[in-house]
């Protein structure tokens, strides 16, 4: 049992740095945040209590639902096209093309984020204004001008530029991992391209495929560029309810509870997600 | 030990002696610190919106009373309220403060009390401004007003007339579908909306069922809104053509996108235009307190005024007449553009004396969280 004890010393020495990491910057903050939704404001000055009043304030309103609801469902829609976007693009990469070439695909991916988000946002909003390039290009083919800016539409093309990159890389590394045994077994028993990817290549690569989305479900849900500057805010999204809330009497208490809320709801969904990409098929 | 030992080795005579002369040389640089020290500038903390600290406004009084200005910036009076409340007493010299929100600062207790005589009252362009409300209190003054400016229609030049323009009922023209914007901000788009239904008498003080009424005329705007933008977002917005009008807004915006060419102007419409003010406050407990008082009357000067009307963020009135005079003699462009000049039908103090201007006020019957909940309802509506 001795080389047993010593081995755990040994375990729990490498993951100390990562159980304190996450007890400061995370759990301890969250705690902090869940606490602070109780807090009572008064004269503009946050004070300690426990009172169940902000839950009930937001909970009830309408505004708060739909919020929900729409950013809900923003993110689903952009997990949705950088999923269907991405896939080609990342099989390409991990089937059709040589290592060094994938290489540099992979670096060039990363460079966007190089720049500031907002830089990029803001470069979108001169592309898709009114007046911008977009409408321009369209123009010369007799089309147009279509308003964008201020539109779900721009909203979900912010989230593309935010998560779209990571989405194609994280999908490209899976499926470079594949097994390429697999793939020419398929071919062998007759399996087409598309019959192959449905069943080999998709199964094969269900992790990293469902990590992508999950990354990008998270990013997007919580965003707040996008929907306030290429949106227009119009309708707000949770993160622009948090932005109102505290601007307006600084209720901070309430906006914690917006907080709480997403975090609750991002919780859900990425253990869902992950036991599901991890579930291994019942023989 | 031996001679040539003894030789090599450091006495202890010598290794004071070395000692001091490193100590002397290390400390050089530290003498000439200190010097640089004493000719440091002394930091004035300032509070305000956008713009105030800025090089075009304080960079002369910086070089003349070598201060140096450290500008913290906030969005909206219960934002500058927040981040006073939630900061030690002292740490903020200079505090410019919405004139609505003059009132809750002094009741905190977060404001210095101020001596009438040091600023040029009885320069002032309107009897209002020498006795604002909320800058005294039982005879004593909080609070001196240094700047001001009025709200109404925003509009693009090119798509809606000076005629259309002149009521709010514009916003809901057919070919503003879409296309009308809100500074993301409830007090003045609420107050205009009141105006818009008549409550010329006291826009922010509305009973129950004025309110309602209120409510639900901004409702039926809702379909014809394009978004809702901050500061940067309204500029840009209004300049590239994505909103055609803007709710809530002014010259303090359309000002500068004017001066840079962009076809957009405002107006105050019939029904009336909102007054913006603003104030400078010297923070309780101040330690430079009295740097801060000369940096109010500096903009009180007609110097200072110019600064302030010419202001590259966003432009205002002048308060006084000297300052409405140097504006004259120094751009009589802007002084014309902005109605600042005898007999213009712009001029402010008309606007004021004919009736048309309403001081924005925070809600007087319900709480700014009923008017802030409401327009959380509205943009999601």
């Amino acid at each position: 049992m001795k080389p047993r004890h010593n081995m755990d010393i040994y375990a729990l020495t490498w993951r100390l740095p990562v159980l304190v990491w996450q007890t400061l910057f995370f759990i301890a903050p969250l705690v902090f945040m869940i606490a602070m939704s109780f807090f009572l404001v008064k004269n503009y000055r946050m004070v300690e209590a426990f009172e169940l009043v902000n839950w009930m304030k937001m909970f009830s309103r309408d505004y708060f639902w739909d919020s929900y609801v729409l950013s809900l469902g923003l993110a689903a829609l952009a997990t949705i096209c950088a999923t269907a976007l991405a896939f080609p693009a990342s099989y390409a990469l991990a089937f059709m093309v040589s290592d060094n070439i994938r290489r540099w695909a992979i670096f060039f991916l990363i460079i966007p984020y190089f720049t500031s988000y907002l830089v990029r946002i803001f470069s979108w909003y001169v592309l898709l204004a009114e007046a911008g390039i977009a409408n321009g290009v369209l123009g010369y083919l007799g089309l147009g001008p279509f308003t964008m800016l201020n539109t779900a539409f721009a909203t979900i093309v912010g989230y593309m530029a935010l998560t779209l990159p990571l989405v194609v890389i994280l999908q490209t590394l899976s499926m470079a991992n594949i097994d390429r045994s697999l793939i020419e077994a398929a071919h062998n028993l007759g399996a087409g391209r598309l019959r192959t990817i449905v069943s080999v290549v998709v199964p094969a690569g269900k992790v990293g495929l469902i990590v992508g989305a999950l990354f990008c479900f998270i990013l997007s849900f919580g965003d707040f560029v996008s929907p306030y500057y290429l949106g227009g805010s119009k309708p707000p999204t949770l993160t622009i309810l948090i932005t109102d809330t505290t601007k307006s009497g600084q209720q901070w208490p309430r906006a914690a509870v917006v907080a709480v809320t997403m975090m609750a709801t991002l919780m859900v969904i990425a253990y869902s997600a992950i036991r599901y990409a991890y579930n291994r098929r019942q023989p | 030990m031996s001679d040539k030992h003894k030789s090599e080795s450091i006495s202890r005579r010598d290794f004071v002696v070395l000692s001091g002369g490193v100590a002397s040389a290390m400390a050089f640089p530290a003498i000439l610190t200190s010097r640089k020290a004493l000719a440091d500038p002394t930091e004035l903390n300032l509070l305000a919106w956008y713009g105030h600290g800025e090089p075009d406004v304080v960079s002369e009084f910086e070089a003349t009373h070598n201060v140096k200005f450290k500008p913290k910036y906030y969005a909206g009076g219960d934002n500058m309220l927040a981040l006073i409340a939630q900061s030690p007493p002292g740490t903020y010299d200079i505090i410019l403060s919405d004139s609505e929100f003059v009132q809750q600062l002094n009741e905190a207790g977060f404001i210095e009390n101020l001596n009438p005589e040091d600023y040029p009252f009885d320069d002032f362009i309107h009897d209002d401004f020498r006795n604002f409300p909320g800058h005294w209190r039982d005879g004593n003054l909080y609070s001196v007003m240094v700047r001001f400016g009025h709200l109404g229609v925003a509009y693009n030049r090119n798509t809606i007339s000076e005629e259309e323009a002149s009521s709010y009922r514009c916003f809901w023209n057919s070919k503003l579908t879409g296309k009308v914007g809100h500074f993301d901000w409830h007090l003045p788009t609420l107050g205009m909306m009141s105006l818009y239904n008549g409550n010329s008498q006291s826009p922010f003080d509305l009973d129950g069922a004025a309110w309602d009424e209120v409510k639900k005329t901004t409702m039926s705007l809702r379909p014809q809104v394009g978004g809702f933008f901050d500061y940067g977002g309204t500029f840009n917005s209004l300049k590239n053509g994505e909103m055609l009008a803007m709710c809530g807004i002014g010259d303090w915006i359309t000002g500068v996108l004017e001066k840079d060419g962009a076809p957009v102007t405002s107006v105050v419409p019939e029904e009336g235009g909102i007054q913006w003010t603003e104030s400078y406050c010297i923070g309780k407990d101040s330690k430079r307190a009295d740097i801060a008082n000369r940096f109010i009357q500096y903009m009180l000067s007609p110097y200072g005024q110019v600064r302030s009307a010419e202001m590259a963020a966003y432009p205002a009135f002048c308060v006084t007449k000297a300052g409405q005079a140097e504006l004259r003699k120094v751009n009589m462009a802007e002084a014309e553009r902005t109605g600042q000049v005898p007999g213009a039908a712009n001029n402010p103090v008309t606007l004021i004396e004919e009736g048309r201007i309403h001081y924005r006020d925070i809600p007087r019957q319900q709480s700014l969280e009923d008017w802030n909940d409401f327009w959380s309802e509205y943009k999601n509506a």
